[in-house]
């Protein structure tokens, strides 16, 4: 091994393997492993074109997938304490702050929006899985508190898709405390007698679950997505047993009655509009007259300023 | 039979000796071993002093965890008077890692709930080692909605490593439970006062002590996940529990900076084991004062202060 290998070599490789393969181009599906185009698996809301499968998606993606004419406007959370534990375990937890937002160009585990889906005035948060797991920390039970607020002063439904692994743990009992926290907000939706749904997606675990997740007005989950208070590879080690198929997902909540419905993401609209409509007493939307979300996600996407969201 | 924690080895050996002595001296009437003996004493009551006087976060996880602390079931046959245990969800079963019920604190009837661990292996495994499933929440909904609807304020003892994770518990709805359990507390008319007793354990401690007030024992600890979890996942070694301790913060003392704990309850020198009544006292009193603070505030003042108290939390971070 020489200074030429270790080093020459490699930088080499990539200048040429970056020019074969053109990045993002195409997605494996993570189930069928079908090769898909990146441009029409965006097009498709991240579901495999051959099988179905529900892949991640970014709030940002989402919204642009929901809301009319991929408009939306962001609303401010309150920003908490950086690191009030000064937590370390292997690595600083501001340093693995820092390489979330420079990997996902967030800010946050949790985006809080408002504006129409079918001409129907909403409030709705995403939490971003691809941000620390989605974990729920102070920002996550500001965002949420945040879009309780604003559902209540302009008496709007809140629609919440979750997305989480859990709390996070490098903000120790603060993180736990979100649970409460959280809970309020609900407590506030309920009070104002504003309809809360909650939208489940793959994963959504752990003090997630167990709070805001499930106190929704409606429960609605997503094909297949995991759905649980313990993982499955927790009660493995519990109870020394195989778990039966299916169990946890969405199918299996649904079958035994923690859940109204499963909606594939490509109806999600529809049926949010749906069910928000008649809980908030409008007329049912008139088909054929609905605006549709961005013309072109794949764009809207490209087209959104980077520096919005730093 | 004091049983001995691995810290507390060194303190072990001193006592023993004493014990030993004292037995030689019984033994054979012409030894006279009492000036060694108390010698002896003298050096275990300085060690304890010492080991105690400044306990690790790992150690006050052992402390918090001990076998022989006093369990929730210890505090209500002691503290409560006409106890008159309730039972079951109505739904599926009754969970026998909770217990609760009626009964008087001084002349006030209440309604109390708590987590039990269980002493014994037999009573361990009744208990499920004080891991509640959802029949467990929904019994202590029941019971905070009995409480509520005939005014009579909820005291919850906290004693659990956390809800269980098994099968069945998933099925029916683990974190449904544990959910309208908090939110339940969040929407009580009636004063709830919580103790950490021993261990916190994350959510399931949560449905339980999301209270207008939140006391914890000395040793006590409250944490978002246990040490030994904290360390497999972010350490990827279970061994690095001390390190995982030391950066979760779940110690009495460093909630109590954070603002989650309200009130730090003196244990006895050695912890709440070595002098159970002591310590159950000194609950009672913590209780009584906490309930007697709140007198006299009515049902929506008791919900404006649960909420604010939630609501603020979270704004003071731990000095560096």
């Amino acid at each position: 091994m020489n200074w030429i290998s270790n080093y020459v070599r490699p930088r080499i490789n990539s200048i040429f393997s970056r020019r074969e393969v053109p990045e993002n181009l195409w997605t494996k599906c993570d189930d069928c492993g079908t090769m898909l185009f990146h441009r029409e698996l965006t097009e498709n809301l991240n579901v495999c074109t051959n099988c179905q499968h529900h892949m991640p998606i970014t709030p940002r993606a989402r919204f642009e997938g929901l809301f009319d004419g991929g408009i939306f406007v962001e609303v401010d959370v309150p920003e908490p304490l950086a690191d009030p534990l000064q937590f370390r375990d292997q690595k600083k937890y501001v340093d693995r702050i820092k390489d979330a937002r420079r990997n996902t160009a967030e800010k946050e585990a949790m985006l809080v929006v408002e504006g129409e889906i079918g001409r129907t005035p909403v409030v709705a948060a995403g939490q971003d899985f691809s941000f620390m797991a989605g974990s729920m920390g102070m920002y996550v039970g500001n965002a949420i508190i945040a879009a309780a607020e604003r559902a209540v002063e302009l008496r709007r439904p809140l629609i919440l898709f979750s997305a989480a692994g859990g709390a996070r743990m490098q903000e120790g009992i603060l993180s736990l405390m979100q649970m409460p926290r959280t809970t309020v907000a609900v407590e506030m939706l309920k009070e104002a007698n504003l309809p809360y749904i909650v939208v489940l997606t793959h994963p959504t675990t752990g003090g997630v679950t167990a709070s805001y997740a499930m106190l929704g007005d409606v429960q609605i989950a997503e094909p297949g997505a995991l759905i649980c208070f313990a993982g499955p590879r927790v009660i493995e080690q519990t109870i020394r047993e195989k778990l039966p198929e299916g169990f946890q997902r969405a199918e299996y909540l649904l079958d035994h009655g923690m859940l109204d419905r499963v909606t594939p993401r490509g109806e999600m609209r529809d049926e949010l509009i749906t069910i928000v409509r008649m809980l908030m007493k409008l007329d049912p939307a008139v088909s054929g007259d609905l605006p549709s979300p961005a013309d072109d996600v794949a764009e809207a996407a490209e087209d959104a300023p980077d520096d919005a969201n730093v | 039979m004091t049983n001995y924690l691995e810290f507390e080895k060194p303190l072990a050996e001193i006592e023993g000796k004493a014990e030993e002595l004292r037995a030689m001296a019984r033994a054979n009437e012409e030894m006279d071993v009492e000036k060694e003996a108390a010698a002896l004493d003298k050096k275990a009551a300085d060690m304890l002093a010492s080991l105690y006087g400044d306990l690790t976060p790992w150690r006050k996880c052992q402390v918090a965890r001990h076998p022989q602390r006093p369990h929730c079931r210890d505090y209500i046959n002691a503290l409560f008077t006409e106890y008159t245990p309730l039972a079951g969800d109505r739904n599926f079963a009754d969970d026998h890692a909770v217990m609760g019920g009626l009964g008087r604190l001084g002349d006030r009837p209440v309604v109390v709930i708590g987590h039990e661990k269980g002493n014994d292996t037999k009573s361990r495994i009744e208990r499920n080692f004080g891991m509640a499933r959802p029949e467990g929440y929904r019994k202590a909904i029941r019971l905070m909605d009995l409480a509520d609807r005939f005014g009579l304020p909820v005291i919850t003892l906290v004693d659990t490593p956390g809800a269980y994770p098994g099968k069945g518990a998933e099925e029916r709805g683990q974190s449904e439970a544990i959910a309208s359990s908090t939110a339940k507390c969040l929407q009580l008319g009636v004063p709830l006062v919580s103790v950490i007793i021993g261990e916190g354990g994350s959510g399931g401690a949560v449905a339980f002590a999301t209270a207008n007030k939140v006391a914890m024992l000395e040793h006590s600890i409250y944490s978002v996940i246990s040490p030994e979890g904290c360390a497999s996942i972010l350490w990827k070694d279970a061994e690095k529990m001390r390190e995982a301790a030391e950066a979760l913060r779940l110690t009495a003392q460093d909630l109590f900076e954070l603002g989650v704990c309200d009130q730090i309850i003196r244990e006895p020198l050695g912890g709440a084991h070595r002098a159970a009544e002591d310590t159950i006292a000194s609950v009672g009193t913590a209780l009584q004062t906490m309930l007697a603070d709140m007198d006299g505030m009515d049902a929506n003042a008791l919900r404006a202060d649960r909420r604010s108290k939630y609501l603020e939390l979270g704004s003071r971070g731990l000095a560096a």
